[in-house]
Parts: C-alpha cells; sequence; structure tokens
C-alpha cells in the first residue's frame, strides 16, 4: 500500500493519487483557514474560558422540581462581590419568575431547569442562548453590560403555547 | 448540436441514445420518483401556509395548527421526498452503470424498500394529520407522538435499509464480474452514500425502537431526554449529507457529459466520499453546543471533526470549475474567463444545478459559522438556521433535484424534453432563485436580529425587539410566495413530462461523463470499503464513546410523557 501523504519533488500524493497544484494551493488556503478557526475558537473555550451553556448536575424527577430546593422559589439571589444567582425555570407556557431584575455589569450566573419539556432560553441582543432540558441543569454565566429591558423568548418548540412563552429582563 | 429529429431539445445538448431502462428498473425508478412528488406536494403546501401565517399575513382555521403544518412540512420534505427521491435516482445510475439493468434480486429489494418507505410514510402522515404527532421532524422528547407515529418513520428508515441492499447488492454485481477493477464512480458514490446512511440511521432506530417506541405504548414510563437527543444527532448530521451527496453525484458525473467535458479526476472524487463517510457522523454534537449533561471538551471535539467534513466539499469546488474550465476551453473559450461563456446555460438540466452550485457557496459559509462552538450562540435555533438550510437543502440539492427531474423523466418515459419545457423549466428555476434569495436571505438577516425558528406568529406584546422584524417577515412572505409558484410550475411542468408530452423516436441519453483514458487509475484501496468503514467506526467511538457513557454512569432522570398541543 502506497503511503496515506508522500511530499516529494513539489509534489502531493494521497494514497498514490496525484493532487493537481491549482488543487493543492487551493486545499492549503482552506485547511489553514480552518485551522486559524479552530485555533481561535480554541482558545477562547479553554483559555479564556468561553463556552456555550452547560452543566453536570442532575435534578429531582422532572415533575418534583418546582417543590424542590432552588427551584420553588425561582428568582435573582446575590451572592456578593457584584455575582448573582439567577434561579430559573421554564416550563409550559411561561419561565418563572416572569421578571427578572438584574444590575448592569453585574456578573449572573443562571441555573435552569424544567418540569416538563425541553425549552430554549433567548435574551435577544444578547449572546445569551440555552437548552433546558427536564432532568438536568444549565449553567450558564453572563454579564449584561447595557442597562434597558430586554426580552427573554423560548426558542425550542414545547407545544402550542410556544410563540407566547415569554419573560421580561429589567437590567439597571 | 442539431436535435436529433423529433427528439425534442433534449436531444441538442447530448443527443439520443439507445440505452433505455429496462421495463422492472423503469417502473421501480418512476414508483420512488411519483411517491417522491407527492411528498414535495405536501410538504410544499404545509410551507406556504406557514409562512404566510407565521409573517401575519393569514390566519389559519382552527382546525390546522401551525405546529402541525410545520412538522407535516419538516417530515414530508426532509425525510420524506429526499429519501424516495434519492433512492429513485440512485437507483437509475446504478442500474445504468452496473451493465444496463438491476438484477431480480435487487429489485425485489428495491421493492421491498419502496412499500415500507410508502407505508411507513402513509402512517406518519395520517398521524400528523389527526394532529397526533405534532412534535416536528425532529420528534423531540418528551413531547410525546401516536405510537403511529414512530411506526411510520421506523419504517421509512428500515425501507431504506432494504434500498441501500440493492445498491450494494449491484456492486458486488459488477465486482464479480470485474474483480480487481474500481468500480464505475456512479456506483462507487452510491455505496460510500449508502453506507454512510445505514450507518446513521443506527442512531435514530436505537432511539425510536428502544427508547420512544416502548414510551409512547406505555411500556415504559420515562424517557431519557439527553440519550434520545443525542442519538437523534447522531444521525441528523450525516442526514443533511444523505440529501447533498446525490446532488454531488450528479455534479460531479452527470453534469461533465452535460457541459461536453470529461470527469476531471477518477480518483479524487473517490476519496471525498471517503471522507464523507468518515466526518459526516461523529459530529453530532455541534447541533447540541448550548445543552446540558454533555462535557464541554467533547463539543470541542467534534467541532474540530466538523470541521473536517468542510474539506471534501472544497476538493468538489474545485474539481467542478476544473471541470467546467477545461470544457469551456475545449469549446474554444478564450483568455481567462472565456471558458465561462461557452456552458450550457440554456439547458435546464445543467442551469438549475449549476445555480444550486453557486447557492452552495454562502449556504457552505453558514454551515461554517454554525459550527464555530461559541459562535453558534449567536444563530441556535434563530430564523438565521432556517435560512441556512433553506439554501443547502431547499436550494442547492433542490435546485439540483429538479435538474435531474428534467433529465431522468424523459429518459424513463421516452418523451421528449420539449423545447417549451426546458424553457419553463429554466424560468421555474430562476423563480426559484430569486423566491430563495428573498425568503432565505430575510430569514439570515432577521435570524441575526433575534426572530426565533419553528415558531407561530408573535409580536411578543408588542415588544420593541419584534417591531424590527417586520419588514423582513414581509419579505419573507414575499419570498415563500414565489417560491410556491416556482413550486406549483415545476410539478406541472413533472406531470407533463410524464404524461403528456409528446413521444420520441429515441429515448435521451441519460448523460454519464466519461473519465480521460489517459488519468491514473484509482488506487484499489478506496474499493476496499471494509477499511473506511472501520475507520468511520473508530472515528465515531472516539467522539461518542465518553458522552454517551457520561449518560449511562450518571443518568438524568427521565421525563414523564408530555402532550402540549
Amino acid at each position: 500500500m502506497d503511503c496515506i501523504l508522500v511530499v516529494n519533488n513539489g509534489g502531493l500524493a494521497v494514497l498514490g493519487m496525484e493532487v493537481p497544484r491549482y488543487e493543492r494551493i487551493w486545499l492549503w488556503f482552506g485547511i489553514i483557514t480552518l485551522v486559524i478557526f479552530l485555533v481561535v475558537t480554541g482558545y477562547m473555550a479553554f483559555t479564556m474560558e468561553l463556552h456555550p451553556a452547560n452543566g453536570h448536575e442532575k435534578t429531582v424527577p422532572p415533575e418534583q422540581v418546582l417543590a424542590t430546593a432552588p427551584f420553588d422559589k425561582p428568582g435573582v439571589y446575590p451572592l456578593g462581590n457584584n455575582q448573582y444567582d439567577v434561579v430559573l425555570v421554564a416550563q409550559v407556557f411561561r419561565f418563572l419568575p416572569a421578571t427578572l431584575t438584574i444590575p448592569a455589569g453585574a456578573t449572573v450566573h443562571f441555573r435552569v431547569t424544567s418540569p416538563d419539556v425541553v425549552h430554549g432560553i433567548a435574551i435577544p441582543g444578547t449572546n445569551v442562548n440555552m437548552m433546558v432540558l427536564p432532568g438536568h441543569i444549565t449553567d450558564f454565566t453572563y454579564s449584561f453590560k447595557k442597562a434597558g429591558e430586554y426580552l427573554m423568548l423560548c426558542n425550542e418548540y414545547c407545544g402550542v403555547g410556544h410563540h407566547i412563552m415569554m419573560a421580561k429582563v429589567l437590567v439597571q | 448540436m442539431e436535435e436529433a429529429k423529433n427528439a425534442g431539445f433534449g436531444s441538442a445538448t447530448v443527443g439520443t441514445s439507445h440505452f433505455h431502462f429496462q421495463i422492472g428498473d423503469k417502473r421501480l425508478i418512476q414508483a420512488h420518483l411519483g411517491f417522491a412528488y407527492f411528498a414535495l406536494l405536501v410538504g410544499a403546501l404545509a410551507g406556504v401556509l406557514q409562512t404566510l401565517q407565521r409573517t401575519g399575513v393569514i390566519n389559519l382555521p382552527s382546525s390546522l395548527g401551525y405546529y402541525q403544518l410545520l412538522t407535516l412540512h419538516g417530515v414530508g420534505l426532509a425525510l420524506v421526498f429526499t429519501t424516495l427521491f434519492i433512492v429513485g435516482f440512485l437507483f437509475s445510475g446504478v442500474a445504468k452503470t452496473t451493465g444496463g439493468e438491476l438484477s431480480r434480486r435487487e429489485r425485489a429489494w428495491g421493492w421491498s424498500g419502496y412499500v415500507l418507505m410508502v407505508v411507513g410514510s402513509l402512517l406518519a402522515f395520517l398521524s400528523i394529520g389527526m394532529n397526533d404527532a405534532s412534535v416536528l421532524y425532529t420528534f423531540y422528547a418528551p413531547l410525546k407522538a401516536s405510537p403511529l407515529f414512530y411506526f411510520g418513520l421506523a419504517g421509512l428508515v428500515l425501507g431504506s435499509w432494504c434500498s441501500s441492499i440493492t445498491i450494494f447488492s449491484a456492486f458486488l454485481r459488477w465486482r464479480r464480474a470485474h474483480p480487481g477493477e474500481s468500480s464505475p464512480l456512479f456506483v462507487y458514490m452510491s455505496v460510500a452514500t449508502m453506507i454512510m446512511w445505514d450507518i446513521c440511521t443506527l442512531g435514530v432506530v436505537i432511539e425510536v425502537a428502544f427508547l420512544l417506541i416502548p414510551w409512547s405504548l406505555g411500556w415504559v414510563d420515562r424517557v431519557d431526554v439527553s440519550l434520545s437527543r443525542t442519538l437523534f444527532w447522531y444521525f441528523g448530521h450525516a442526514l443533511v449529507y444523505f440529501w447533498l451527496l446525490p446532488a454531488y453525484i450528479y455534479w460531479y458525473i452527470n453534469i461533465p457529459r452535460l457541459v461536453k467535458g470529461e470527469i476531471f479526476s477518477n480518483s479524487l472524487p473517490r476519496l471525498t466520499f471517503i471522507l464523507f463517510i468518515l466526518y459526516s457522523i461523529p459530529v453530532g454534537l455541534h447541533h447540541q453546543f448550548n445543552e446540558p449533561g454533555i462535557d464541554s471538551f467533547w463539543k470541542f471535539v467534534q467541532t474540530v471533526l466538523t470541521y473536517f467534513v468542510v474539506i471534501p466539499s472544497f476538493m468538489t469546488a474545485f474539481a467542478l470549475l476544473a471541470t467546467f474550465e477545461l470544457a469551456g476551453r475545449s469549446l474554444g473559450g478564450k483568455g481567462l474567463l472565456g471558458w465561462v461563456t461557452k456552458l450550457p446555460y440554456k439547458d435546464v438540466r445543467f442551469l438549475a444545478p449549476f445555480l444550486g452550485i453557486l447557492l452552495f457557496v454562502p449556504a457552505g459559509i453558514g454551515g461554517i459559522i454554525n459550527a464555530s462552538y461559541q459562535l453558534n450562540q449567536v444563530v441556535h435555533n434563530t430564523l438565521w438556521v432556517t435560512g441556512h438550510f433553506h439554501l443547502t437543502l431547499a436550494s442547492s440539492v433542490v435546485l439540483t433535484f429538479f435538474g435531474i427531474s428534467y433529465m431522468l423523466i424523459p429518459v424513463l418515459t421516452g418523451r421528449k424534453l420539449t423545447r417549451a419545457a426546458n424553457r419553463l423549466g429554466i424560468i421555474q428555476a430562476l423563480i426559484w432563485v430569486v423566491g430563495m434569495s428573498f425568503m432565505s436571505g430575510a430569514m439570515h438577516a432577521v435570524g441575526l436580529l433575534g426572530e426565533p425558528r419553528r415558531i407561530s406568529y408573535t409580536t411578543y406584546g408588542d415588544s420593541s425587539v419584534a417591531q424590527l422584524w417586520i419588514p423582513y417577515r414581509q419579505a419573507m412572505a414575499i419570498g415563500g410566495g414565489i417560491l410556491f409558484i416556482g413550486m406549483v410550475l415545476f410539478l406541472l411542468l413533472v406531470f407533463y413530462l410524464w404524461f403528456l408530452a409528446p413521444k420520441s423516436e429515441m429515448p435521451n441519453e441519460y448523460p454519464i461523463g466519461e473519465v480521460n483514458p489517459e488519468q491514473q487509475k484509482p488506487p484499489y484501496i478506496l474499493d476496499r470499503w471494509a477499511i473506511w468503514i472501520g475507520v468511520a467506526v473508530g472515528l465515531i467511538v472516539l467522539a461518542y464513546t465518553v458522552p454517551f457513557a457520561q449518560m449511562f454512569i450518571h443518568p438524568a432522570p427521565g421525563a414523564l410523557p408530555a402532550r402540549t398541543w
């Protein structure tokens, strides 16, 4: 079997197949571009700790979640040092609480679950975009820089009332 | 080229030929195309109603739910139309290039597959029509549809496995007759497509058979939501390549003949398809970036693997441009870009897919954006994503399928692709592009402004954010309306070409590009499927073992069924 990749005399052969010169240039351009993208996203992920929403904690059975701490008392809780816990429940077809009041510039730790079906939380105009799965707690950390009134909406189909599922976020 | 006597416009580009499909193969292929067009009509009707409702132009009657229509649109188009059409098209090229016809046993598997797929699809449509399955085509648990829905989809997939046996059998039959030789490119690529399909559908079959059906029948109380979603998306990403690869086959193999050129390389396209087998499955987590329950590290690993899958598309872009340029130059094109003018734009069998190729540029760029880990948060579940797949699937792939239809139906029926039909086909393809530019363009823009996808008409209480969306909604409504006109025109042309067009004295040629005989022969290792299946499985194990294992070691409590519609 030929070597997988052979570089010789300025040529390139993959598994014994010649790659024409212009194609080689094009593919190197493509591969290098992708590598740059991966380095940038990788740096953001592993050095700057910028990840999309995640969460490894599990809950009690979903239908018991509303009776179990912390989701029996959803709301905004100060942790000191300008950090806040936002305990949220996404359920058909509303968010609890229906209004969040958050200080501008504070670091906010969302902790969200659902007692019924999959929901999504998005706040247009921000990078807040997370999935909420029954049985799991979604963690997402964010800082609202600009004061104002934001719309929070459900962006994962959850049933017939999906398009009226909304809440208000007041950043002051 | 002069039109052959009494053979219609279609003969002008590629001429006529003595090849015609055997009656058994003809019936099998036509059956698949016919049901595909039926599903296309159903899905398109749902689509136009949706687009007018969610932009506020019409109000649906209370008997029709938006989410019910959306489920019909997704299932009808993304699962039923595509699968049936793709199998029919692959059967046609495989029959032609493996000696001119399928064997009786291959046809028997083909018919078994067809019956399962049609019965399954009808069951699914029925349950959706009864509003027992308004769960969208991704049927995320714990939304619980009627068992009929899940059985129907299982039938569709099991039928497609039978179809893949037809294609593998034909390949083996050809190989026995030509030991040690590299298989014809159409067969090779069809085998690769079905290998990828069979491996990826295992995920959704496990999800449906072991998680959802017992749960929907009440045998089991709870379902592990994260596990079911991860099994689905193990399937769901390769699904889009199942749509794309047959379009690539037409671009790589049929189009070179239409442009009077040669297939640029007999070898590298095979590697391209191998790369698709390897890198289209262990990447499903990029549809789950924003979910809890899956390690960020493994989400990033699958980001890297997702980027790898861009490489075979780069190779395809090069090969196609090279084919066009060489063909154009051989037809007299001079200077740097003279060759561009020599392509057969007046032939709809070339023009429609060519427009699809052009649209694949923004489509592919959007895909890279979607895959870029953190950047996904900006677009996830917004209309940007809908805009994206209306470019990739509903433009590049569907425009190619339009072109295939204009090519294949006259060959199958022995009727002419008349001058008038060809011209109307060109108009139809252009209408499609205009409509899609409005609709998909607006979707991309309004998605960045935060409008969610998969959602019925709302103003969120007259919020200021939703006010910004209004002009884009108008553009989407206009685009959707234009697209529906384009779809009606397409289906009318299909009907005409199938039943009404004048018979031709000789069938149009089924265009298969030729390989330059001086070309390097492909290395036989590319035909040794066992090796590549092994590598693919290795990559899947690498990418998915830990995420799945974590779901079993630290399981989340399962969810009870919910019927929220």
